[in-house]
Parts: structure tokens; sequence; C-alpha cells
């Protein structure tokens, strides 16, 4: 499955690094603790998430994750994106709770 | 392993405590100069994981600190020496879950007590000295398969 496959599926919000819609999703990950992000995501695994704050890029980015989708409707912060867009960090954004973004995807993937 | 190293490679950085926005440069460029000299992507991971880590303590518990890495043939190796508060009990900040982190940092998803024991497990050697009131020194190696 690539990442431009889930966007009408969750209506997903494309924000920054639309050149990255390709990529396969390896998995999915599901923390708003982000050493647990560090330690335990997958390289290409897309990451949900209600963090918003500039870190969130720097972790996508080293752990080479396909993509954040930040649930809930929460507002990303400009530089935020800014920083996503300059560094080729796919975020996403949807209305959806993070239950229901990941179960979801759930479907997608395994069922 | 056919690496492209056939000097040593280093690099120094100034890290500011406090200011969130700038971390992970110092991790990133390390796995840019990785990925450049054709490291193992396991090793680059690794590499990123605890040098990231390392960072982010000291921007949250420290006021500065430099961080400088060396990459020989058979290995790199991270050190951070920090001016800062110090760390009382070592034994007990390893301790996975253990964290001081003030609430305004637990809301942006730090503090889970992960970093230090995230660091130990990604390096082939970890070494953590300090003294309360002056600072912390984190050295840790990867070795190269
Ligand atoms: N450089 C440092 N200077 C002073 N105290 C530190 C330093 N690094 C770690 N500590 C202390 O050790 C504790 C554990 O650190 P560790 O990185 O394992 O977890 P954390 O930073 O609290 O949470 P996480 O890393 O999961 O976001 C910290 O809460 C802090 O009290
Ligand atoms: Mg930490």
């Amino acid at each position: 499955m690539k990442l431009g496959d889930i966007i009408e599926p969750l209506s997903l919000d494309v924000r920054t690094g639309s050149s990255s819609l390709g990529r396969a999703v390896t998995g999915v990950y599901v923390s708003d603790l982000l050493s647990d992000v560090m330690a335990n995501s997958g390289e290409g695994n897309v990451w949900i998430t209600l963090q918003t704050h500039l870190n969130i890029v720097a972790v996508a980015g080293l752990k080479n994750l396909t993509g954040i989708i930040v649930v809930s409707g929460r507002n990303v912060p400009a530089d935020v994106l800014q920083k996503a867009e300059a560094e080729k960090v796919t975020v996403m954004t949807t209305q959806l709770s993070a239950f229901e973004t990941a179960g979801k995807l759930y479907q997608m993937l395994y069922a | 392993m056919a690496l492209n190293i056939n000097e040593i490679i280093e690099d120094s950085f100034q890290l500011i405590g406090g200011n969130f926005a700038t971390a992970g440069e110092a991790s990133t460029q390390l796995k840019m100069k990785l990925t450049e000299l054709g490291v193992d992507e396991t090793i680059i991971r690794r590499a990123a994981i605890a040098t990231f880590e390392a960072e982010m303590n000291v921007i949250i518990y420290a006021a500065a600190a430099r961080l400088h890495y060396v990459i020989t043939p058979r290995n790199i190796t991270i050190r951070i020496e920090d001016m800062g508060p110090g760390i009382e009990d070592i034994q007990l900040a390893m301790q996975e879950g253990y964290s001081t982190a003030p609430d305004w940092v637990r809301e942006m998803g730090w503090g889970a007590g992960m970093g230090l024991p995230n660091m130990k497990k990604n390096s082939d050697e970890f070494r953590i000295d300090s003294v309360v009131g002056e600072g912390t020194t984190v050295e840790m190696v990867i070795n190269f398969p």
C-alpha cells in the first residue's frame, strides 16, 4: 500500500511533503510519547499522534517514517509545517480520532 | 564491509538548553554524513536514535553542551558534555520509566523515561558520568559490523 492510497479513505488533508505520496506504508505506529516512537516505530511506518510541535518533524525524519497523521482536528502550527516541508516530511491532518484513524488503517493493511 | 572511510571524520555542535526548535540538528547532520559514507542502515538508525535522545536531554535538562562525534573505519563515537544540574542517582536515571521532566515537557510527549535506556540499547559501549551542580557527560560507541 502506498501513502497516496490512504488519503481518500481517511479523508486526510495533506499539509506538507506531497511528493512522498508514492512511498510504501510498511506499517502504522500510534503514540504520543516521542522516545517511544524513536525506540519502537519502524522504517516506513505512518505515525498517528496528537503531538503538533516542532520535534515531531525531527522524529519522523530521523526514523525515516513515511508520514505523520495528526488526529482530532488539531491545528499544526505554521513553523512546524514549514520545517516539515523543508525536510520533506509528510504531515497529514484529519478530524478523526487516533482510534478511528488506526482502526481504518488496520482494516486497510491487515483485514 | 566496504566503507568509504580512509580517514577520521569528526564534527562538533554547540547545543543550547531550552532550544527545542533546533533539536535534532546534530543527529540529522550525523545521519546525513553516515548515509553519504554508505554506512549500514541499522547502524545509521542506532546512531540517529542515540544522538537525538542525547540532544533532547541537553535541551530539556541542561544549560548548554558540546556534542562531538568521531567516525573511524571501526566505529562511531558520540560524546556529549553538558553544563547542567548533573544527575544525583545515575542508576535511578537509567531505569526505564524514571523521569523528572516537568509537566509542560511531558505535554510535548517527552518524559517517558526512555531516553537514557534508548541510548544504552543502541550503543555497543555506553558511559555516563555526572557531577551534581556541574554537568553530565555521555559517551557512546557504535561499532561497524
Ligand atoms: N543531561 C542531563 N542532565 C541532567 N539530568 C538528566 C540528563 N539526562 C537525563 N537526566 C535525568 O535522568 C532522567 C531520565 O532521563 P531519560 O532521558 O531516560 O528520560 P526522560 O528525558 O525523562 O524522558 P524521555 O527521554 O523518554 O523523553 C531525566 O528525567 C532527568 O532527571
Ligand atoms: Mg530523555
